[in-house]
């Protein structure tokens, strides 16, 4: 018999770097199959998506502007992170009974070799998907990908940690910030990969993770005016009308994925999932002595 | 006291104009120089009335002056034609058209529909004067303009779409490009024909059919292309024209059988269309307004730079959403750039745009007229001067703004935030490259910029830095099929021409839609 106590913990948000509680002061329990309390999350308001926010848009720049192979060097140690909490993120996808946890270790396991194909991304998305243009006249011309800027993440209930990795990776890859909102069902896998990343060498900001409600959140996250970008999965219908709706005030770029399969790796690791958060810059300048 | 180059154009002319001695002599162009007309002989037949082009045959305009509207030259006020006030009804039997043809396009082999394609960019190179009188009738711009650059252009965005029909494999690495369905495309009135071609020419390569509307006061090109359509025998329902005001734009937006929206136009529309197909899964293109910035840094070669200034800004009449409105220049050069500008406006030829002398025509409709003078008197009232140098006597009728700018402007003035679409310009200084830079992008909008340095590194530190689609580097308005037009931030999103182009015209199969 054991009676021992277990010390049940609050996980706390991701903003900047550190790790506060919701300004809101509000949480959420997360409970086992049988019901029990296993965990505490942050129950996340509209003022700290602001926070989040604010703390991106200070690094965003930094990490763009980052050489690319330093971002593929980081996105290799998220990997690592990764891998060294295996266990344990094994153990938070499988908490809510959401799945075995047999299929959550071969999730974790997918979630690294995920962030290990985008570390090897970060130089040649570029190449791929910019180009010269043979241009009529004596001009130089070429295209490049440039970040979007702050992308809002929402990933899907499940599976918790691939959904939101498959997100999320192809849009740091390039050098935008994320602020995150983890699946509502089971955010604890979401947490704890905070945890590993803030030892990852990521520069605080660039990842932000909120835990709360989708129905409160998501208007927030379409109508800021700061935020670039939105790419979601696993949202209803209706939270995908609200999004584009709110999106058209500032024309955020918004892709919101209908029933994904995120165990299709030439789907999810593709030029094509960092394509729709990139900008193509076209510069021209002539050419003669 | 004059700073000018003694080698440059400007100068020759000054000692020239018989200017009298004195410390500051006054360039006097209009004196100096007469200009005999020399207008465009070329002859179009324009049509009394024109209907829709739907399922590959112009309907019959049901008569009666609710369903059919007139199109003015902008030169002469003179109405050119009649054409058919699209409504619901009309839309909806063009997308049942277009639905229809679809399935058969997107079947053809891949190398046929490009084969359609270039024979429609051969009919427009071999009917291109036609075309070009046509424009400039409708739009008002100069003929030298349409000639040399809007239907060239046009012809020439069908002949590199025309080769790309089947390759878009190769253009989508790992993924088979699928067409998206039927395309719905709203467009603009100051590059009618052009902008025609960079919404068919990309959608037709990919295997989608166009449901294409034009701006209600430039209906003329679109219709002509139309013909050509036909007279290339392009299948019925491929492409369809439907013409008339917002109504038809907001039935085509808001019909259940499109895919796909592709609009140019002004950003308050694009977010209203953005809203409007807001969780109907149809896909979205837009390409919107601008305030682009043209900074000149004191090591720029003056010369070029003002030339480049001036195309970047009046050219077309400023009805140009990448148009350089905004000049940014180092303090240190300020005056000399005022005095130049000064000098070359002076030398701008603005009136009848068939003569193939005239720089600057007709703005073209009144509202816009409107809409630029407003901007002007705002300007004023906010304490602006105003310097409009040019010395053309206007033509009695028809609408007409002269090229001018606006020295001393600041950030908080409406003139350096809000589009005018004209022919005006806000200059303002700055004195480091970083202060250049937070100016530039203290912007909603990211369509173009410029820059004006002989620095290497510098032009590319810069470039790299601007929030923008397209950044000229010593150059400004260059245009091209091989080259992906479009912005960032409120300017829109996606590309159009080049392989970017394409993106927007096929769903891939995987995680990306």
């Amino acid at each position: 018999m054991n009676d021992r106590l277990p010390i049940l913990k609050t996980y706390k948000l991701a903003i900047g770097g550190a790790f506060p509680r919701t300004e809101s002061g509000r949480s959420i329990a997360i409970k086992n199959p049988a019901g029990e309390v296993i965990a505490h999350t942050c129950h996340a308001s509209r003022k700290d998506l602001r926070n989040a926010v604010e703390a991106a848009l200070t690094v965003q720049p930094k990490w763009a502007g980052a050489s690319a192979y330093l971002r593929g060097q980081i996105l290799y140690r998220m990997a690592e992170m990764v891998e060294g909490k295996r266990t344990e993120l094994a153990e938070a996808i499988s908490a809510t009974g959401a799945t075995t946890t047999e299929d959550a270790r071969t999730e974790v396991d997918r979630c690294t070799d995920r962030l290990a194909c985008f570390a090897g991304w970060t130089d040649k998305y570029p190449q791929v998907l910019g180009c010269h243009n043979p241009v009529t006249g004596p001009y130089y011309n070429f295209s490049v990908p440039e970040a979007t800027g702050i992308v809002g993440v929402l990933a899907p209930d499940s599976p918790s940690l691939l959904g939101l990795i498959s997100l999320i990776a192809p849009v740091l890859c390039s050098g935008n910030a994320v602020v995150v909102l983890a699946s509502e069902t089971n955010p604890i896998p979401a947490c704890v990969l905070a945890e590993a990343l803030a030892t990852s060498d990521l520069p605080g900001g660039v990842f932000n993770l909120l835990t709360g409600q989708r129905d409160e959140l998501v208007e927030h996250f379409a109508s800021h005016r700061e935020i670039n970008g939105l790419s979601a999965a696993g949202v209803s219908q209706a939270h995908r009308a609200t999004l584009e709706a709110g999106a058209a005030e500032n024309l955020k770029r918004v892709r919101v994925l209908v029933e994904p399969d995120f165990t299709d790796d030439s789907g999810f690791e593709s030029p094509w999932s960092i394509e729709p958060f990139v900008e193509t810059k076209t510069i021209w300048h002539p050419s003669g002595a | 006291m004059t700073t000018l180059d003694p080698q440059s154009h400007t100068e020759t002319v000054r000692r020239t104009s018989a200017a009298g001695p004195g410390r500051s002599p006054a360039l006097e162009f209009a004196s100096a120089w007469d200009y005999a007309p020399a207008p465009e002989s070329v002859k179009v037949e324009i049509a009394k009335v024109y209907g829709h082009f739907i399922n590959g045959a112009f309907t019959q305009p049901d008569g009666g002056p609710a369903r059919t509207m007139a199109t003015i030259n902008p030169a002469t006020e003179a109405e050119l034609a009649q054409f058919a006030r699209g409504d619901a009804a009309d839309v909806d039997a063009a997308v049942k058209a277009a639905r229809e043809a679809q399935p058969k396009w997107a079947a053809l082999p891949a190398k046929e529909r490009g084969k359609y394609l270039f024979r429609i960019a051969r009919r427009m190179q071999e009917r291109a004067r036609e075309l070009a009188v046509l424009e400039t009738m409708d739009n008002g711009k100069p003929i030298k303009e349409s000639r040399d650059v809007d239907i060239p252009l046009a012809a020439a965005h069908f002949f590199y779409h025309a080769g790309w029909a089947d390759k878009l494999q190769y253009a989508f690495a790992g993924r088979t490009p699928e067409p998206v369905g039927v395309c719905g495309q709203i467009i603009p009135w100051n590059f009618p024909l052009l902008m025609a071609a960079w919404k068919l020419a990309p959608a037709l390569a990919c295997g989608n059919t166009c449901v294409l509307k034009p701006a209600e006061t430039t209906p003329l090109t679109a219709l002509r292309l139309a013909e050509i359509c036909a007279e290339v025998g392009l299948p019925e329902g491929v492409v369809n024209i439907v013409t008339g005001d917002g109504e038809a734009g907001e039935a085509l937006v808001k019909h259940p059988g499109i895919d796909k929206i592709a609009f140019t136009g002004s950003t308050e529309v694009g977010k209203r269309i953005a809203r409007a197909t807001a969780g109907t899964g149809k896909k979205l293109t837009l390409e919107l307004g601008g305030k682009s910035p043209n900074i000149i840094f004191e090591d720029a070669s003056l010369d070029q730079a003002i030339e480049g200034v001036v195309a970047g800004i009046y050219f077309n009449q400023g009805h140009v959403c990448c148009a350089g409105s905004r000049l940014l220049v180092q303090e240190s050069i300020a005056d000399e750039v005022t005095k130049r500008l000064t000098h070359r406006l002076q030398t701008l030829r603005v009136g009848d745009p068939l003569d193939k002398n005239t720089d600057v025509g007709a703005i073209n409709s009144r509202p816009q007229l409107d809409t630029i003078n407003n901007y002007l008197g705002r300007a004023r009232e906010e304490g602006l001067q105003c310097h409009s140098p040019s010395t053309s006597a206007l033509p009695k009728n028809g609408y007409w703004c002269k090229p001018c700018f606006f020295t001393g402007v600041q950030q908080s003035h409406t003139l350096s935030r809000e589009e005018v679409f004209g022919p005006v310009l806000a200059v303002q200084t700055f004195r480091t490259p970083e202060e250049a830079i937070s100016r530039a992008n203290n912007s909603p909008y990211g369509l173009a910029a410029g820059v004006w340095t002989d620095k290497g590194s510098k032009i590319f530190e810069v470039a790299g830095q601007l929030k923008a689609g397209i950044v000229w580097l010593n150059t400004y308005n260059r245009f091209d099929p091989a080259s992906p037009f479009g912005g960032y931030k409120e300017s829109g999103f996606g590309r159009e021409g080049g392989m970017q182009g394409l993106r927007g015209y096929v769903r891939l199969d995987g995680g990306a839609k």
